[in-house]
Formats: C-alpha cells, structure tokens, sequence
C-alpha cells in the first residue's frame, strides 16, 4: 500500500499534486496572515489562492510522476538507482503512460498529446465558424466567443505546432545523426511532461469565474492586467510550455553540437537537422522574453505591481515589445522546423539531392540572424516611436528572402528527379510549397507599413496567419507525419485515405482561408463575435468549407489508429531514403544502433551510383570513405 | 548547363500568361472599397503594384511546380535515381540577388508613401478621439472645446490630425474608405493624420480587442462641408469632461503636442 505512493507513478502524482496544491494554498494564507489581510482574496484579478496552487499543483506532479527522482537521490546524497536503461522502450501502451526516458517513446509521447491538443483547439475552431456563419449572436455570446479564440490559438501555437515538432523531431533526430538518444534524456522527459501541464492550465481556465481566458493569444495588456481570474491560466500556463520548449532546445543544441556520428560534419547534416538547430537557437533565445511578459503581467494582476498598468507609470506599449521579441521569432520556430521537414520529403520522394544544400542550411541561419531584427512589425499602428518602423520594413521585406531561396531550392530538387506522387507525404509537400507561396506573399504585402495600416487587425491578418501556420506548418507536419509513420509504429498506412485526407485538407485550407483576405481589406476586423450582415455570404461560404477541413480531420485519426493497431509491416526503408533513420529497423531497435554508424558523405547522395551517406556496423568497408559534394553540374 | 535541357522560352511564356490573367483579374476586383480620402489612393496603387510582382512570383512557383510535376514524374515501377545534380551557383545567386532587389523596390516605394500619407499641413484642423470601453467621443477646438458622442464630424478636404487618447484598454481607430488605422492607448496619446476626400457618412470600427464589446464597437463619421461642420461644432451643447483630459498622463515622441495645449486652441 505504501509502496504504491512511494514509487514513481500515477498514485504518488495525485498524492503529490495535492499536497502540493494545499501547500500552495497554505503559502498563501500564512503570508497573507502575517500581513495581516484576510485569509482569502477574490477580486477579480486577485485571486492568490487559486494562483499560486496553480504554480506549485503542476510542480507536484511532476515530482510524484517521478520527473525529477534521480536528480534529488543525486542532490540529497542517496544511492541514485542504477541506471539501467529500464526506463527505454515502449513494450505496451502502459509504458506510454510513464516517465521514460527514450526518445523515441517521448517522441511518440509528444506526437499523440499534441495531436489531441489539436483536436480539441479544431473543436474549438469548428465552434467559431459556427458563430461566425451568421452576422448577429447564434451560439456563443461575445464574451465566450473571445474566450474561444483565445485558447483555440494558444492550444494550437503552444500545445500543439510547437511541440509537435519537438516530438517529430525528438524521434527522428537522434537516428538521422546517428545518437543513441538525446543528450539528456531525462530532461527530455521533464520537458514532455510538461507539456500536457500546460495544455490542461489552458483548458482548466474554462472552470475559473469569468471565464477562460479572453485576451487574445497576445494577451495585451492592458486588457490581460485587468482581466478575470482565467487570464492567469494563460500567464503560468505559457511559463510550463515555455520551460518545455527551451529544455527540449537546449537538448537539441547539445545533441546535435556534440553527438553526431563520427565522420558527420555540419555539411554532412540532413537539412532537418539544421533546421531544429536553427529552431533551437530561436527558442533558446526568445522563448525566455514570453516568460517574462506573462509573469510581469502575472505580478501587476495579483500584487499590484505597475509594469503595465498606465495608471501608475507602466508602459502599455512595452508589453508588445517584449511580447512580440518572443512572438514574432516564435512565428518562426512554427515553421523551421516543417521546412526541415519538407526538405527530407522532397528530396527522398523525388531522389534527387537537395537543390543548394549549402544556401539551404545558410538560408535558415539567415531566418534566424533576421528574426530578432523584425518584431515591431507587429506594431505598426501600435502608436510607438513611429522612426522605428521604416527600418523593421526593410528588415521583414528582407526575411522573404531567404524564405524565397527555400521555395526555389525545393523546386529546382524536383527537376531531373524521379518525383514519385504515391505517399500522401510528398503530396503535403508539393501543395506546401504553393500554399506557403501565398503566405510568404500577403506576408511582405504586411510587412509594407501604409498597407499594413489598412488591413492591421483584420481578417487580412487571420487569412496571412493561417496560410503560413495551417498551409505552412500544419501541412508540413501531415507531411511529416506520413513520412515518418512506417518508421514510428513498423506499420503502413492507408495512402487512400491519406490521398483523400490530403485533397480534403487542401480545398477545405484555400478555401476556408482565401476568402478570409477580402473580407478583412473590405472591412471586417478580427476577434469579433459578430460582424455588418454585408459580409454575412462570405462568412458562410468560409464556414462550410472550415466544417469540411474539420471533417477530413477524421479520416486522418481513423486512418492513424487502424493502421498502427493493423496496418501491414512496414519494411525498414519503404521510401528508399539515405538519411540514418531509414538504416536502421521499423520502429528502430531501442537503443537505435548496437553501435554507431560512420557517416562517409552528404545526406542526399541520390543518383551517384555506390555513393553511401552511412555505413552501419558489420557492413564491409568497399564504401568510398569520402566524396566530396557536387556543386554545378 | 541543364538548363539547356528544359523549355525555358515556353515556360516562360507560361509564366508570362498566367501571371498576367492572375494580376488582370486581381487588379479588376476592388478589394478595398471606394477611396475616400488623399492617403487610400496612394496605398492603393501600392497595393497593386504588390499584386503585379506577387502575380509573377506566384505564377513562377506555379509553372516551375507543374513542370517538374508533368515532365519529371517516375514512371510505374521505375525505381531508379534522379540525377546528380547539387545545385547551380547562377541560379542560386539569381534567386538570392532579384527577390532582394524586388523587396527593396517594393520597400522603397512604401516608404515614400508612408511620408506622404503622413506629411502634416500646417493649416490642419485637430480633433480629439476618446475611446473606452465600448463607446467613442470626440473633442473639437476652439475655445468651448466641444465634445460629441458616438458621432464624428468632419470638414471635407482638410487635413485632421487626430489626437487619440484610451480611458481603459487599449482601442483601435479604423475608418476602411480612409485607408487609416491606430491605437488608442492608455497613457499615451497617438496621432492619426486623415484629408477626407468625399463628403458622406462612413463607420468608425475598433479593430483592437478591447473586451466583450469589442465587436460593436462602432461611431459613426459624418464628413461634410467646411462650413456645414462648423454650424455643427457651434450647436454642440457639451464640453469634454475634465476627468477624460487628466487621463492623458504622459507625453510622449508621439504625442508632440499634450492635451492642454489642444484644449487652448
Ligand atoms: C515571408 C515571410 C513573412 C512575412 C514578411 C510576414 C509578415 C508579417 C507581418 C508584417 C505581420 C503583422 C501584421 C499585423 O499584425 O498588422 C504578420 C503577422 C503574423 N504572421 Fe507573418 N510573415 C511572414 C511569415 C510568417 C510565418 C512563416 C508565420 C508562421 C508560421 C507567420 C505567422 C504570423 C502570425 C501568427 C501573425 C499574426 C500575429 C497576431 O497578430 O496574432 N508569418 N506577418
Ligand atoms: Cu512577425
Ligand atoms: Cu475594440
């Protein structure tokens, strides 16, 4: 009986989330005593009771879970338990359910969750359109209504892009560098953990007075200062999401810094791996900035400090720097990672070598050299400094650039190919590049301040956002989805549903979204519950189509979970690819080489005949050892 | 060079036919509605100079794409490789080297319409906006310094300088035939300059979440006659309350000139 509290798991969790939630509590009302106030607070903002437990609830869990077991055995001098690797490997679903410390399960752990957070923030979706399919309230008031928004797009931009590309990532990376696992993988657990932490602070603000959370995703104050009890949600909510995110860059950065396989050099890199590179140095260096807001903002609503409030000297407009220095940088952290992702689709299913490899990889650096550099351009008719706006144009002009060199670059690697159309994977690929293409392009017509002044806070926003984020990233996550599936589960999927799926998504995605950029230049603004009825046809038409995209979704879940309980084996390598991971078994072994592999040349040696990019153990030594990469032809 | 082997003459003559039925059928349609003030041509033109290159980049990424897709498909069970080829530094370099000086044409136009939008008249009129949780009011010089609610009035073809002042949560001022948008933030006063160019009535919309009224958020904007505006001025019974001008706290780089001397005007 006692041991079950006692060991790492479910039951010592809840223990120890409630404890350390009537700890929180307890905090409170000690301090507040000795300050002599009264026990408990309940203004609006205030709340202290509920806010602190919601800090320190989270951190029980992990602890009883048993993220941090070994650490604390480690820091109090204890026998640490040997670590034997017992905690790698998935052998039933049950494992999924634990702390483990294998990347390949916490990639799939991080897969699944954020694809349920996806789910729920499309009902939520599904929920807006329907307000939204007729001028006047139908569904929703206007209050809910700005709750929805809100956590539809902090569960889609926090809880599900970016870490479903850290789990992508987390399972694929350590096997195309030839890595055993991550670099620590035990705070590669911590960091998943965290993850379905924040996802629930988000949805548990449905439960607070007042509401969820109503803000906006960007949460400004001072409308987040003054806000209802769930805006804190958001605030320590995005602080669990945002440790997990640059835990897990920092992982990546060391990983890939100091674990390649020996003859692996950075030119010898498959472009996903220099796109979460180029990811991780974004995270690790802007993430910290969201951190920061929300706690300032956290602070100036529970103990009345002034970082924003206007009344006693804050600064308003301070707030969106800060908030944008993340948010704007994040926008990239959404998409790297899928250009990585496109880069390998490409390449194996039309076998032929990356077009450019070398500007790609210099492309990506330049995204993130630049990013730091565009900000304010989210602030255009923000009322700051107005000098500062000319220079932050040129500079987001400038950023199409090298977004343009990926666009050219993955076409020109499908001529003189062998393009081959049958996975579903390559077709998210192609119809990427064309509908990224459209973002990329109402992206720069922002980025030119008089138009932004017109269509600012508009539908015209709304439309560019989810042309680069559901265009952009959510089809490059498909893409990747179906690439890497055979090599997740051992299993195939169903390429009819997939092609149905794909077809669904791509008239559901224009149609839904084209539309979008009219009515917000003819003038309908954004985050409204309702709107002039001349707009009333437009929105119906743009709700069908969202319905449908939703729908299709379910071909999708229906096609991934038939098939990975029955679909037929998959082969080690079904797609014919160079890179690393397609070397080893699907699903690869559970410690993923019995010993490493020697990397003996670029990663998209297609066409050169006896060219290798690896050679696994036990296999002779007739490869070329070296070749250099071709340039020109 | 393989470019020899792909043909360029009729690709380009595809590129040059799609992209001039994309930007002819674009440019036909009247996106932003009518232009009723000197800044919403000029940010129209831009506009569709944008959807002319945008036009042409797009219809390369479209031919380039269907190309490949019809001329470099595997066959059925053709399991071979495509060929070695790693890239091409002209090419690379001409991809590089003419988005850059696309941007930067188009960067450089934008800002030249940005300092004409902008540029002040000296004989302009100013006129207070206060926004706050959910309604607008507006401020008129002179020395009773009048103020009006959920209504606008405006003289046609004279510049105003709007002085933009928040009593709560930061708003937005949108007037779409205007072409002309900025917040109204708390403790700070931001400027907005506007020469309306049609007389007529239009709508004020607050395009910055600002709570649950955010979507009704509406005044009305009546512009008129120099001389009819002023009639209307002189009927105004009411004065701006004191408490919406101590509101204004700071001053700021965008706020040259603070409430108080406005009201001496
Ligand atoms: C060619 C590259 C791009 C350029 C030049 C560009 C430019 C801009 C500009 C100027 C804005 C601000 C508009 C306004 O609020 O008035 C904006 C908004 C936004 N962009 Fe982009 N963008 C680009 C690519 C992307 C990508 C790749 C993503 C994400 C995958 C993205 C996501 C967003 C989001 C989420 C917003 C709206 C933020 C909000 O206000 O809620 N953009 N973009
Ligand atoms: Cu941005
Ligand atoms: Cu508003």
């Amino acid at each position: 009986m006692v041991a079950t509290f006692t060991r790492p798991g479910w039951y010592r969790a809840a223990l120890c989330t409630v404890l350390a939630a009537a700890f929180g509590v307890g905090i409170v009302v000690v301090l507040r005593a000795i300050s002599g106030l009264p026990a408990f607070q309940s203004e609006q903002t205030g709340y202290p009771q509920v806010v602190v437990p919601l800090i320190t609830a989270p951190l029980g869990f992990l602890l009883g879970i048993g993220c941090f077991d070994y650490w604390l055995r480690w820091g109090f001098g204890l026998p640490t338990i040997p670590d034997d690797h017992s905690s790698h490997g998935a052998y039933s679903w049950k494992d999924y359910f634990k702390v483990n410390t294998d990347h390949k399960v916490i990639g799939v752990q991080y897969v699944v969750t954020s694809f349920i957070f996806f789910l729920i923030g499309g009902l939520m979706a599904m929920l807006i359109r329907a307000e939204l399919a007729q001028p006047g309230t139908q569904i929703v008031g206007a209050a809910t209504f700005n709750s929805l928004f809100s956590t539809h797009a902090v569960l889609m931009i926090f809880v599900f892009i970016i870490p479903m590309f850290a789990g992508m990532a987390n399972y694929v990376l350590p096997l195309m560098i030839g890595a055993p696992d991550m670099a620590f993988p035990r705070l590669n657990a911590l960091s998943y953990w965290m993850l379905p932490l924040a996802g629930i602070l988000f949805l548990a603000s449905f439960l607070a007075p007042g509401g969820a959370f109503d803000a906006g995703w960007t949460g400004y104050a001072p409308l987040s200062t003054g806000a209802p009890l769930g805006q804190s949600f958001f605030n320590i909510g995005v602080q669990f999401a945002g440790f997990s995110s640059i835990f897990t860059a920092l992982n990546f950065l060391v990983t890939i810094i100091t674990m390649r396989a020996p003859g692996m050099t950075f030119w010898r890199m498959p472009l996903l791996v220099w796109a979460n590179l180029s990811t991780s140095l974004l995270v690790v260096a802007a993430t910290p900035f969201i951190s920061g807001a929300q706690f300032m903002v956290l602070l100036d609503r529970v103990l009345h400090t002034n970082f924003f409030q206007f009344g006693a000297g804050g600064d308003v407009i301070s707030y969106q720097h800060i908030f944008w220095f993340y948010s704007h940088p994040a926008v990239y952290i959404m998409i790297l990672p899928g250009f990585g992702i496109i880069s390998e689709v490409i390449s194996v299913h039309s076998r032929k070598p990356i077009f450019g490899y070398r500007l790609m990889a210099l492309a990506l650096i330049g995204i993130v050299v630049l990013s730091y550099s565009v900000w304010a351009h989210h602030m255009f008719v923000a009322g700051m400094f107005s000098w500062l706006r000319v220079p932050m144009m040129l500079t987001t002009l400038l950023i199409a650039v090298p977004t343009g060199i990926k666009i050219f670059s993955w076409l020109g690697t499908l001529y003189f190919g062998k393009i081959h159309t049958k996975s579903t994977a390559m077709l998210f690929a192609l119809a990427m590049i064309v509908t990224f293409t459209v973002g990329g392009i109402s992206g720069v017509m922002l980025g030119m301040v008089p138009f932004d002044i017109h269509v600012s806070d508009t539908y015209f926003i709304v439309a560019h956002i989810h042309f680069v984020l559901f265009g952009g990233s959510v089809f490059t996550i498909f893409a990747g989805l179906y690439h890497w599936f055979p090599k997740m589960t051992g299993r195939m999927y169903d390429e009819k549903l997939g092609r149905v799926h794909f077809w669904g998504t791509l008239i559901g995605t224009w149609g839904t979204f084209i539309p979008m950029h009219w009515v917000g230049m003819d003038g309908m603004p954004r985050r409204v519950a309702d709107y002039a009825s001349q707009f009333g046809n437009w929105n119906l038409l743009i709700s069908c189509f969202a319905f449908m995209l939703g729908a299709v979704q379910l071909i999708f879940v229906y096609n991934m979970i038939m098939s990975w309980r029955f679909g037929p084996k998959a082969p080690a390598n079904p797609w014919g690819g160079k890179s690393i991971e397609w070397l080893v078994s699907s699903p690869p072994p559970v410690f993923n080489f019995d010993e490493i592999p020697r990397v003996v040349g670029g990663p998209y040696e297609y066409g050169i005949p006896g060219a290798r990019h690896a050679i696994m153990p036990g296999e002779g030594a007739e490869v070329p050892a070296t070749r250099q990469t071709m340039v020109g032809s | 060079m393989f470019t020899n082997r792909l043909p360029i003459a009729k690709m380009a003559g595809a590129v040059v036919a799609l992209a001039a039925i994309i930007a002819a059928v674009m440019l036909s349609i009247n996106w932003n509605g009518a232009e009723d003030s000197t800044a919403a041509p000029k940010i129209d033109n831009l506009m569709n100079i944008m959807i002319v290159l945008s036009s042409i980049v797009f219809a390369i990424v479209v031919v380039a794409l269907a190309y490949a897709l019809i001329a470099f498909r595997a066959k059925p069970g053709d399991e071979s490789d495509g060929e070695p080829i790693h890239g091409n530094t002209r090419l690379e370099i001409a991809w590089t080297v003419i988005p850059t000086i696309i941007v930067l044409f188009a960067g450089g136009w934008s800002w030249k319409v940005l300092d004409e939008i902008e540029e002040q008249n000296p004989k302009h009129l100013t006129v207070d906006v206060f926004s706050q949780q959910y309604a607008w009011s507006f401020g008129y010089p002179g020395k009773g310094y009048a103020w009006s609610q959920g209504v606008l009035h405006v003289p046609v073809n004279r510049q105003i300088v709007f002085k933009m002042h928040s009593q709560d949560v930061i708003h937005s001022f949108w007037v779409p035939q205007w072409r002309i948008k900025k917040d109204n933030v708390p403790g700070i006063t931001t400027t907005a300059i506007v020469t309306p160019t049609k007389t007529g009535t239009f709508q004020l919309i607050c395009t910055e979440l600002c709570g649950f009224g955010h979507a009704s958020m509406r005044a009305k904007v009546i512009v008129q006659s120099q001389s009819a505006f002023d009639k209307w001025v002189e009927g105004l019974k009411e004065k701006v309350p004191t408490d919406m001008m101590v509101s204004v706290k700071e001053d700021t780089e965008t706020n040259p000139e603070p409430l108080e001397r406005v009201e001496a005007e």
